[in-house]
């Protein structure tokens, strides 16, 4: 058995509320979540607004720190690194955000875009090197190459994921988090966009972890899912089982709410 | 009720008029709910502010919309205002940039019953607290003052519908009512405008981008793709035997637990992604 890629343990994560005057109070927006993810794997964290999922996500990508509790990324600590080696480690975890709008810089050409997180490499390429592995990266997402050439602004909503997901893959890292990375695009978009996902964790053995608030995109693209509530992990397991199978009350009432077509025919008819 | 006929809006654009909805008919009966489908672009929202008179000044339009015989196309600024609210409610997405933050629930639904049906501070005020309760918000009697930055999501738009309904409409249209909430909210929001509909034989438009909202609350649904009603019929009709194959794009790009119920539902395929 080999150690996961990603090992969560007992992360706890309190925010003092500034309020006017009063005791000082803190929220805890993460409470005490472990969890594994397996390399090769896309792990799927669903809750609804304010469960703590977003947190949880900075944490992983230490843009934030843990009150208590650890973040292991291939066996390190990556909170008892140094600055430094902690940079260094940056090129091993990127991530997607949600909006293809507000993440790119429009001033930037796509080719500039994609090329950023190279500079976490030590050996970063030049000139005709660099050129051909950008070419590559936007290849692999499903756009031209010479898409490198143009500017944010040219592209749809759905292109622009896929510049952001070029962008998240260019070091060549082991660990990909995505918050509610489909969320902001239309169906079709986003059943493309689901597809090119699953694609690189086949062709690459790319390690995800989904962050979201959709049980029906939970169910095309997780192989494990964790249902938050109020900063717990209240269920995890194999997607399968979890949503064919909820052991928890809120994971079944958060299954119950989602609108499907199993409704059609049950509408009271009227006269 | 409701009679649209072959409605047409454009915007003038760089490279001549951009028509935005193009030719587009339907019609909703009393105590009706009526669907209105389609992704980004598609019209839609363009087809409900036309229905309140609410387009941009800019909008240049052409064919009809029949409110109980009146045409609303071309009516005055102050014959609309006896539509709007009075026949026709409105509730928007973003409960927190269609509410004023500076004044309380109560104010702003108390706000549309003083102006138009001349009531009374208190009158107005027993009004609204009786409307919140409609909407089954928690504590009506303490949440009638407060501001929307103290309310949640879904109370801010319990809200939203209060106010919708404050001067009792026929019609409501409710323009991706739900969009902006978590799934537990959206069920007690659609119960609620279903309850509406069935109780107090409103008509409804709900205009929604998800089809499984389409499904669990509409009657007939009308699918809109790039400002052409592409297809229309009864919601079951259509999302069981789409005929247009927009249409039947859009059912094929749910997520297979959302197609559940329409029989063998396929995962995507990871092979077919570029």
């Amino acid at each position: 058995m080999t150690a996961p890629l990603l090992a969560i343990e007992n992360l706890t994560r309190d925010y003092a509320l500034r309020g006017a005057g009063g005791a000082p109070r803190s929220l805890r927006a993460v409470d005490d979540v472990s969890l594994t993810v397996e390399a090769g794997s896309i792990f799927a964290v669903v809750g609804e607004s304010g469960c703590g999922k977003s947190t949880l996500a900075r944490i992983v990508m230490a843009l934030d720190r843990p009150t208590a509790g650890t973040v292991r990324l291939g066996g390190d600590d990556l909170f008892a690194l140094k600055p430094r080696a902690l940079a260094r480690r940056r090129r091993d975890f990127q991530m997607v955000f949600q909006d293809p709008y507000g993440s790119l810089n429009p001033r930037h050409s796509v080719g500039r875009i994609v090329a950023e997180p190279l500079h976490l490499l030590d050996d970063a390429p030049r000139g005709g090197a660099r050129e051909a592995l950008v070419a590559r990266a936007l290849e692999d997402v499903g756009l031209p190459a010479s898409a490198a050439g143009s500017y944010p602004h040219e592209f749809s909503g759905g292109q622009r994921q896929r510049i952001a997901i070029a962008r998240a893959l260019i070091t060549n890292p082991k660990l990909v988090v995505a918050d509610e990375a489909v969320s902001a695009l239309d169906l079709s978009i986003q059943a493309q966009i689901l597809r090119l996902i699953l694609s690189l964790r086949d062709r690459h053995g790319l390690t995800v972890l989904f962050i979201t608030h959709n049980i029906g995109v939970v169910d095309e693209i997780a192989d494990r899912v964790g249902v938050m509530q109020a900063g717990r992990l209240v269920e995890a397991g194999p997607v399968r089982e979890v949503l064919d199978h909820p052991q928890q009350e809120y994971t079944r009432r958060l299954l119950a709410a989602e609108p499907t077509l199993a409704v059609l025919g049950r509408r009271r008819k009227r006269a | 009720m409701l009679a649209i006929r072959n409605l047409s809006i454009a915007f003038p654009g760089p490279d001549g008029p951009v028509r935005v909805v193009d030719g587009v008919s339907l019609e909703v009966a009393r105590g009706e709910s009526l669907g209105i489908v389609g992704e980004s672009g598609s019209g839609k929202s363009m087809l409900s502010l036309a229905t309140i008179g609410l387009l941009p000044r800019s909008a240049r339009t052409s064919g009809e919309i029949r409110l109980e015989g009146r045409n609303i196309l071309g009516m005055s600024e102050r014959a609309l205002c006896g539509v709007r609210g009075r026949r026709i409610g409105m509730i928007f997405q973003e409960p927190m940039t269609a509410l004023n933050p500076a004044m309380t629930a109560g104010q702003q639904i108390a706000e549309g019953i003083r102006l138009h049906r001349a009531a009374g501070r208190a009158e107005a005020r027993a009004e609204a607290l009786r409307l919140l309760d409609r909407v089954r918000i928690p504590d009506p009697a303490r949440r009638i003052d407060s501001y929307p930055h103290e309310m949640s999501g879904g109370q801010r738009q319990r809200v939203g519908i209060a106010i919708a309904l404050a001067l009792k409409p026929d019609l409501l249209i409710a323009d991706e009512p739900t969009t902006a909430l978590d799934v537990t909210v959206q069920k007690e929001i659609l119960d609620i405008l279903d309850e509406l509909v069935a109780d107090l034989g409103l008509s409804l438009i709900l205009i929604s981008h998800d089809l499984g909202v389409i499904a669990r609350s509409t009657d007939r649904t009308l699918v809109m793709c790039r400002g052409r009603a592409v297809e229309q019929g009864t919601t079951e009709a259509v999302l069981r035997q789409p005929t247009a194959a927009y249409t039947r794009d859009l059912i094929a790009a749910l997520p297979r637990r959302a197609r559940a119920g329409l029989g063998a539902a396929a995962p995507l395929a990871a092979g077919d992604a570029r």
